[in-house]
This record gives C-alpha cells, sequence and structure tokens, in this order.
C-alpha cells in the first residue's frame, strides 16, 4: 500500500466525498417528510364545491358564502354600481389584470370581465379576502361604493378592484358557473 | 475577567467526589459566586437576571396550561375560559402567563435599550449582541404564536394579518403561506402547529440564553462608564454584590407583575378577543399586541412602491428591516468610546430614538389613515436613520468627553463630587 500512496489518497478523498454526499441526500430525504406534512393535507386539497342559490338576492344586495375556509363575496350590483365601474378607465387601475380564474390570465381588468359575463354583468363573486394580508373587506363601503378592507385601509370599487391603499391586486374571482338561473356553483 | 483562574476549593467529601467526575458545583461557584462583576454595574443592569426569571415563569405557567387546553377550532376558546372559570386557581395561572409576556417583554425593551445606551454591542461582545436579537426574535415568534392558542377574533385576524406577510414574497410567496398554515386559510391544522411550535419555542430560547450567557461570562459585563475592568478593585465577587442586588430589583419588578395580574389583568389585552373566532368577520380594528406595535406601524408606512417592489412587499421587508438592522449595530456605530455617558451627541440622539420608539408604537395602535401615515412615514425614516446615518457618522464626527482611567477611579470621582464620604467607604451603586 505505501507504494502507492498518491493513489490511495486519492481514492480516500473520493470515497469521503462521496460518502458526505450521499449522507447530505439522506438527510435531506429523511427531513422532507417533515417539512411536506406541514403542506395543506388531502382533505384539505380535496377540491370542495359549494352551490349557492342566489335567487333572493335583489339588486343592491349581497350574500358571503364559505369556500376553503374563506368568504365568498356575491353581490348583485344595481345598475348605477355597473356604469360607476364601466366608466373608470383602465389606466386609473392599480392592478390592470382582471384576476378572474374563468378567463384568460391576462385579460384586462374591465367591468365585463370582472363579472360574471355578458348577461350576467350585475353578478360579481370574488373571493373576500383582501390581498394585502387576508382581512374581510366590509360591503357597500369605501370611497368607491365597493368594499373597504378596515385592517390597513384597502379601498376597492363595485367590480372589486383595488383602487386606494397597499393592496396590491384585484379581489380574486374564483373558479364558478350558473349551474342554473339562480344556482352558482364554486370551486 | 475571562480565562481567570478557578477559585473553588471543595471543602467537604461530596464536593471532592463531584468535583473529580463532574464539576457542577465548580462551575456554579465560579460563575454566580466567586464570577467578578465591575463594581459600578446599577439597576438597568438587573434585567438580565430578571428576564432569566421571567423564562422560568413563563414555562412553568405555559406547562400547566397546556394541562387544561385543547388545541381545535372547536373546543380551544372554551377550554380557555373553562381555565378562567372552573379550573382551581386557572385564572391565577393563566393571567401570570398572559401578562408575564407582557413583562417579558417590557424587560427585554429595556434590557436592549440599556445595551445600546452603553455600547454593550460593541467589541469584543458582537456576538453576545447577537445571540440577544436572536432570542428577540425567537421571543417574537413564540409570543405571537401564543396569542393565536386561545383562538378569540385577534387571535384568528393576527394570525391571518401575520402569516400574510409571506404571500408578499415573490413568486414561492402563496406556497409559503400555505406550508405555514396548513391550508389556505388559518383553520385547525393552524392551531395545531402553533400550539406544538409555542410548546417548543421556549427551550429554545433557553438553550440560546445559555449561549448568551456564556458569550457573556468570556468577554465579561460592560458597566455605565464602558471603561474595561482593569485590575481586582474594579471588580466585585457576584455573590453576595450582584445577587442582592439582582434579588431586589427582581421583588421590584415582580410586583410590578403583580399589579397588572390582581388589578388589571386585561390592560393590556384587547377586549375583543373574549370573542370567539370568526373567519367571516374581521374585527373593525386589528391591533396586535403592544410589544409589535412599533413594527406594525413601520408595515404600515409604506404605502407607495418603491421601484419594482410594491408597497406590501416594501411594508414587510421594511417591518423585518426594522429589527435585522439590529444584527448590524455593532458594526454600524463607529465611534470608539462605548458608553453614551461620554457622548453628549450620542446620549441626545440616543434619547430621541427612545422617544421615537414610543411614538411609533401609539401609532401603531392607530387606524392607517388621515394625519397618521405621514407621522408613521417620518418616524420610521428616523428609526432607520438612527442606524444607518446618525450611529456611523456621529462616531466619526462627534468629540467624546474625557474618559477615566479606570472604573475605579469613575467611581471614586463621583462620590467624591455627590456625597462628603470618605473615598474608603465607597458604594457599589453608581
Amino acid at each position: 500500500m505505501s507504494a502507492n500512496e498518491a493513489t490511495d489518497h486519492n481514492r480516500r478523498d473520493f470515497l469521503y466525498i462521496a460518502t458526505g454526499m450521499a449522507g447530505v441526500v439522506a438527510v435531506g430525504g429523511a427531513a422532507w417528510p417533515f417539512i411536506d406534512q406541514m403542506r395543506p393535507d388531502a382533505s384539505t386539497l380535496a377540491l370542495a364545491t359549494i352551490d349557492v342559490d342566489v335567487s333572493a338576492i335583489e339588486p343592491g344586495m349581497s350574500v358571503t358564502a364559505k369556500w376553503r375556509g374563506k368568504p365568498i363575496f356575491i353581490r348583485n350590483r344595481t345598475e348605477q354600481e355597473i356604469e360607476e365601474a364601466r366608466q373608470v378607465p383602465l389606466a386609473d387601475l392599480k392592478d390592470p389584470v382582471a384576476r378572474n380564474d374563468n378567463i384568460d390570465a391576462n385579460a384586462e381588468a374591465t367591468d365585463l370581465a370582472r363579472s360574471a359575463g355578458e348577461g350576467k354583468e350585475n353578478w360579481i363573486v370574488m373571493i373576500g379576502s383582501c390581498t394585502h394580508l387576508g382581512c374581510v373587506p366590509l360591503g357597500q363601503a369605501g370611497d368607491f361604493g365597493g368594499w373597504f378592507c378596515p385592517c390597513h385601509g384597502s379601498h376597492y370599487d363595485t367590480a372589486g378592484r383595488i383602487r386606494v391603499g397597499p393592496a396590491p391586486t384585484n379581489l380574486p374571482v374564483p373558479t364558478f358557473q350558473f349551474i342554473s338561473d339562480t344556482v352558482i356553483r364554486i370551486g | 475577567m475571562s480565562g481567570g483562574h478557578s477559585t473553588y476549593s471543595p471543602q467537604t467529601g461530596i464536593e471532592r467526589w463531584f468535583d473529580a467526575r463532574m464539576p457542577l458545583p465548580r462551575l456554579i461557584h465560579d460563575s454566580f459566586v466567586s464570577y467578578p462583576v465591575p463594581r459600578n454595574l446599577n439597576y438597568a443592569y438587573t434585567f438580565g437576571g430578571i428576564l432569566s426569571l421571567m423564562l422560568v415563569v413563563q414555562i412553568v405557567t405555559g406547562i400547566v396550561l397546556a394541562m387544561h387546553y385543547a388545541a381545535h377550532t372547536g373546543a380551544a376558546f372554551d377550554s380557555v375560559e373553562k381555565i378562567m372559570r372552573d379550573v382551581n386557581s386557572g385564572w391565577l395561572i393563566r393571567y401570570l402567563h398572559a401578562n408575564g409576556a407582557s413583562m417579558f417583554f417590557i424587560a427585554v425593551y429595556i434590557h436592549i435599550f440599556r445595551g445600546l445606551y452603553y455600547g454593550s454591542y460593541k467589541a469584543p461582545r458582537e456576538l453576545l449582541w447577537i445571540l440577544g436579537v436572536i432570542i428577540y426574535l425567537l421571543m417574537m415568534a413564540t409570543a405571537f404564536m401564543g396569542y393565536v392558542l386561545p383562538w378569540g377574533q385577534m387571535s384568528f385576524w393576527g394570525a391571518t394579518v401575520i402569516t400574510g406577510f409571506f404571500t408578499a414574497i415573490p413568486l414561492v410567496g402563496e406556497w409559503v403561506q400555505q406550508l405555514l398554515l396548513g391550508g389556505f386559510a388559518v383553520d385547525n391544522p393552524t392551531l395545531n402547529r402553533f400550539f406544538s411550535l409555542h410548546y417548543l419555542l421556549p427551550f429554545m430560547i433557553a438553550g440560546v440564553v445559555v449561549l448568551h450567557v456564556w458569550a457573556l461570562h468570556v468577554t465579561g459585563q460592560t458597566n455605565p462608564t464602558g471603561i474595561e475592568v482593569k485590575s481586582k478593585t474594579d471588580t466585585l465577587p457576584f455573590t453576595p454584590y450582584a445577587t442582592i442586588k439582582d434579588a431586589f430589583g427582581m421583588v421590584l419588578f415582580l410586583v410590578m407583575f403583580a399589579y397588572f395580574v390582581f388589578y388589571i389583568p386585561n390592560y393590556l389585552g384587547h377586549a375583543d378577543n373574549y370573542i370567539p373566532a370568526d373567519p367571516l368577520k374581521t374585527p373593525a380594528h386589528i391591533v396586535p399586541e403592544w410589544y409589535f406595535l412599533p413594527f406594525y406601524a413601520i408595515l404600515r408606512a409604506i404605502t407607495f412602491n418603491i421601484g419594482p417592489i410594491d408597497s406590501k412587499l416594501g411594508g414587510v421587508l421594511a417591518m423585518f428591516g426594522a429589527i435585522a438592522v439590529l444584527f448590524f449595530v455593532p458594526w454600524l456605530d463607529t465611534s470608539k468610546v462605548r458608553s453614551a455617558v461620554y457622548r453628549p451627541w450620542y446620549k441626545l440622539f440616543f434619547w430621541l430614538f427612545a422617544i421615537n420608539a414610543v411614538f411609533l408604537g401609539w401609532l401603531g395602535a392607530m387606524p392607517a389613515e388621515g394625519i397618521y401615515i405621514p407621522l408613521m412615514q417620518a418616524s420610521t425614516l428616523f428609526y432607520f436613520a438612527f442606524f444607518l446615518i446618525i450611529m456611523p457618522v456621529l462616531g466619526l464626527l462627534e468629540k467624546p468627553r474625557r474618559l477615566p482611567n479606570s472604573i475605579t477611579e469613575a467611581v471614586l470621582e463621583k462620590n467624591k463630587a455627590s456625597a462628603p464620604l470618605p473615598a474608603a467607604s465607597t458604594e457599589t451603586t453608581s
């Protein structure tokens, strides 16, 4: 062995490094389940859908449903509220993206793109969780007659678009559809 | 003070038996009996001991509370009320724990400001200071998670807002938040894991406290003059001098603690936390516990985008930055002189900083609207300017007062000036 000392050193270095690397991989592999267990579990992830009957909601009224632990705002807007939202130039918006899961991800935040679509412009369905830090905004409030978050003062307009305050984006519109004229299925 | 030879000599057979096998009595003797402390320590230096006491109080009361508490969204609120009404002495133990958290923070803030005033963070005590900042961070995490456990409205919405900070991180923010919450919103998995971690973290604090005290005993304590110990006459043995002084400080502190517990137990809390958590209704006014208010004001001061950083991320970065900047204090302060006693300008700015910190706390409790926003912004600006501009620049410009040659000289001079006592009977207090 002593005759091949240089070679031995190289082989030993290789074995040390290889063993060390294998050890790192093993520790990482063992640690992963302990991190992974913190993520939402199967029952939480199971994509729950809820059906909401909106037949009793007259123009100007709104209801709050609960979906995935978060409030869902469903508002039947008045003609005047829709008109107000329509007249806002897109350049005035802090967040110009519609944030509507039912349409193209890059769609512009027009009033139509925020609402339930052609013929159902009066309906607006949004996750009622302020995009700042997750408080529930108050309805029919704020400088723009839409929603107002009491926590840090974000004002949303009647189409749920952020206009003033620290919230970075418009209130998100979840996946939903009218399964009949009066029932909305969320999720 | 460091590396001094042990003065412990075992007297009895049992002590000798231990000393040869595991010299724990020697360690205790050298650390808490014969350990030399500067002779001029004042009462500001008793808060380390008070903090150790508070950690013990929190762990003991917390373990007892955990015996009666149920970490489930359906049962948590009621189990806390059961502790208050049914469990024998439960009200006392819970009020001790809840107010104990506030007392812990009062003590830690005095301890930190003491360090800032007397320059305790300067070489060779940088690591000692950094370990202290780590303890402070762990305390904040522990207190936050503990506040969620009663599952009242403030618990729930405080947890929602604070875990919401993480959504500000670009790209992975949502994923990180869901990892923390174990769901899409604060719910049962969140409560369960917060309970588990709230139980764990105090023991991690205890571990870092051991390192903190170890580092302290290597470098030795600072003192109000900021001059290092030079001779034996500069110091006194820890016992009885520091022991008695610390004990007296603890007694006074416990009197204040008891006043809160027995007379105004809910003064520092928020009434909304006696309303069970409701995921569909946010309280009109979310405020964190008082000890987080200055940072809450800094969070809300950033209402504008800074280049590519939007206001939300900016607020979160400013808030975390306000704590992170503490880690760099040992290198931000460029002055050769440690103590503010000999730094007239630093002393002035130190007190302005202290007033500003209290003002930020007051602003933190105010709504984020009107005049409060520019005030928060101005106050936040001064907070950062103190560390990033005033500290480095003052050290270069300021002309410090003449330093005494030694601690002994400083003490004797002071006594000569203040009382017509002979120098031989110098007091240990300053």
